[in-house]
């Protein structure tokens, strides 16, 4: 595909409301024409405001917008070529599911027979022909959310913008209409931008997930980098499934890394491309199911890392045991037993134990 | 997912009945009470106008204190025939007219001032105190400032004119107050998502706002007619030569003797029924306009 026309460029991005404090802080960000793209991060962390400002909602304060290549800083909504999916859906109350899809061509000056054709198309794609008359307070959650994205998509927009679009549903539905989502998006074939905070969501969904704080972008990649190789600290804790826990550096070895402490003396971390001297203090992470659990005394892997601790809880999670463990002060430190595993030898709160992994499962943090 | 909770409702209903009247099946001596309270206020409220609708319907004989003498039409008729009654039907005329453009102003007006409202802008404060201030000052006193300044600016007192202007200080308060409470359930995002769709202001204005706020303008029209309709303090001294209604009916009081001046508070009543049940018939036509809508797939 030589086509970019959904492709999406943030440079410098900047937003200020009180021209002191920058809710958006210079963001560089290049979204693929066709991807599905996540803004991740806690409520306030600027997503939603990125989101406004790519659909023409807000204005930036400094930096520019540009899809497929031309600058749309300035321009109405309809003239981005972009639509967007809001939060509460905004369905228009006194409207018929098709009228509320059909409004978009409405007021484009279409006529009643020919935007009703369109507009029936695309209720049959998102499975709503049984409903099309019926009003949007007559409506289940899930088939409003179809609605909302019926309505956007009907124009054909190169960009899909969708502010929280699962949060108003329960859980169930919201997995359902998760992987609704993800099929509208391929059968459109168009960008979809998706602001979230859930990190289920983002990785589940995205072809691109990018991690925010406080206006700026921490992380920005393939879902599986980010969730598997967090870049520091923040984003290891946003995205979860990880242990992190500091310790000094007790010296450096080759390209492995010793720590300078009681409990963690038997840790080594991958030093990988860092920099780093005797005396820092770092962040390591290890997967939570990365990790194995010892009665003391059993033998473990030649070079492993392990961890002396006690047992502080035992969560059942199905598919899985979640144990907590006492093994580094001041962090937490989880670890998940595939639940066969865990009733061979279950454990109790209270047991001491052996956690450990293999030395190139850690990592360094930034 | 309708099963459970009517199967839950039988315990739930029993559950409500037994903490309010712990005597199975009588009512408490409360309820006869509070029944004899509404009672009363229902015929305190209904009992005079009641009273002048009845001696309305008298005969020629009929006087203007009960008991009532004969039952006949002949104060309807004679109400519209007499000269000596004064100019009914003029007046009647220029209140309906005089109501409808105040009707019309204040639809508009409280509309455009309702969607400003919604953000905050210079000296916004003091517009709002302003406006109130206009609601609480009183009205004979203000129909007498407003009187003056025509007066003293050498124009004639007119009921389109400085009447309307009076009627105005009274009805635009009133009507933005009733829709700000409207306007509160007014999301904004639908606003954003005609603007997201294409809509031009005018056509989100006319495609959106005003269709989702209908309900609230008819009820804000209602108040304006009614209000204006019945006006007589802020009239009084600003209508000019040619009465109001009300200004016409309370020059009765004074000078007619007859029951056909009970005629004319029947005839003003009926009409006022006839125009509040209009309006309520057009915001249950147009819920039911929408539901029926849905529902027919």
């Amino acid at each position: 595909m030589t086509n970019q026309r959904g492709a999406i460029e943030l440079a410098g991005l900047t937003k200020s409301y009180d021209g002191q404090t920058n809710v958006v802080q210079g963001v560089n960000l290049k979204i693929p024409n066709g991807a599905y793209c996540c803004f991740l991060g806690p409520s306030g962390c600027g997503k939603t405001t990125i989101l406004r400002m790519i659909a023409g909602h807000e204005d930036p304060s400094d930096g520019e917008i540009l899809i497929g290549g031309d600058n749309v800083v300035g321009l109405a909504p309809a003239e981005r070529g972009t639509a967007m999916m809001f939060q509460s859906y905004a369905l228009f109350p006194h409207l018929s599911v098709r009228d509320n899809i059909a409004f978009a061509l409405r007021v484009r000056g279409q006529g009643k027979a020919e935007r009703y054709r369109v507009a029936d198309a695309m209720i049959e794609k998102v499975r709503l022909t049984e409903l099309r008359d019926r009003l949007p307070g007559q409506l289940s959650g899930g088939q409003q959310q179809r609605v909302a994205l019926a309505r956007a998509a009907v124009t054909e927009p190169r960009v899909l913008l969708l502010d929280e679009p699962l949060s108003a549903l329960d859980e169930q539905l919201r997995i359902q209409m998760r992987s609704e989502l993800r099929r509208m998006q391929r059968e459109l074939g168009v960008t979809f931008v998706h602001v979230t905070h859930s990190q289920l969501e983002a990785i589940a969904l995205a072809d691109m997930v990018v991690v925010m704080e406080k206006g700026r972008i921490k992380q920005a990649g393939p879902a599986r980098d980010v969730y598997a190789a967090p870049r520091d600290r923040y984003v290891a804790e946003f995205l979860g499934g990880q242990n992190v826990f500091s310790g000094r550096v007790g010296a450096v070895e080759g390209d492995v890394i010793r720590l300078d402490s009681a409990e963690l003396k038997s840790v080594i971390v991958p030093l990988g491309a860092a920099h780093v001297a005797a005396g820092d203090r770092i962040d390591v992470a290890v997967r939570r199911d990365d990790i194995n659990l010892h009665r003391p005394g059993a033998p473990l892997a030649a070079g492993a890392s392990s961890l002396a601790s006690r047992v502080m809880g035992v969560e059942y999670q199905g598919n899985f045991v979640k144990v907590m463990l006492d093994a580094v002060a001041g962090d937490e430190f989880v670890v998940y037993v595939p639940e066969r595993a865990f009733f061979e030898d279950p454990l109790s709160v209270g047991d001491v134990v052996m956690a450990a992994w293999a030395a190139e499962r850690s990592r360094l943090l930034a | 997912m309708s099963a459970a909770p009517d199967a839950l409702s039988p315990a739930k209903t029993g559950a409500r009945r037994r903490a309010l009247a712990p005597s199975k099946g009588r009512r408490p001596w409360t309820f006869y009470v509070l029944a004899a309270i509404f009672t009363f206020y229902v015929v305190a409220l209904y009992g005079p106008m009641f009273c002048i609708y009845v001696l309305s319907f008298q005969d020629l004989r009929g006087g203007l204190v009960f008991p009532m003498k004969g039952l006949s039409l002949h104060w309807f008729v004679d109400l519209f025939t007499q000269a000596r009654t004064g100019d009914v039907a003029g007046a009647f005329d220029r209140s309906i007219k005089l109501a409808i453009l105040v009707t019309v102003i204040t639809v508009v007006v409280s509309l455009m001032s309702a969607l400003a409202f919604r953000r905050r802008f210079p000296g916004d404060t003091i517009v709002f105190a302003l406006m109130i201030g206009s609601l609480v000052a009183p009205g004979l006193v203000l129909g007498i400032g407003v009187g003056l300044m025509f007066n003293a600016l050498g124009l004639p007192t007119t009921w389109w004119g400085s009447a309307l202007g009076a009627q105005l200080s009274w009805t635009l308060p009133f009507g933005v107050l009733v829709m700000f409470a409207v306007m509160s359930r007014f999301d904004s995002a639908w606003e954003e998502a005609a603007r997201d769709l294409g809509a031009s202001r005018w056509q989100t204005l006319r495609l959106v706002i005003v269709p989702v706020l209908a309900p609230g303008l008819v009820a804000v029209a209602l108040f304006g007619f009614t209000l204006s309709y019945d006006e007589f303090a802020r009239t009084l001294q600003t209508a000019g030569p040619q009465n109001t209604l009300p200004l016409e009916i309370w020059s009765m009081t004074l000078n007619v003797t007859s029951p056909a001046l009970y005629a004319l508070g029947t005839v003003t009543t009926i009409i006022s029924f006839l125009i509040i049940g209009a309006s309520l018939g057009a915001i249950v036509w147009i819920q039911k306009r929408r539901g029926r809508r849905a529902s027919s797939t």
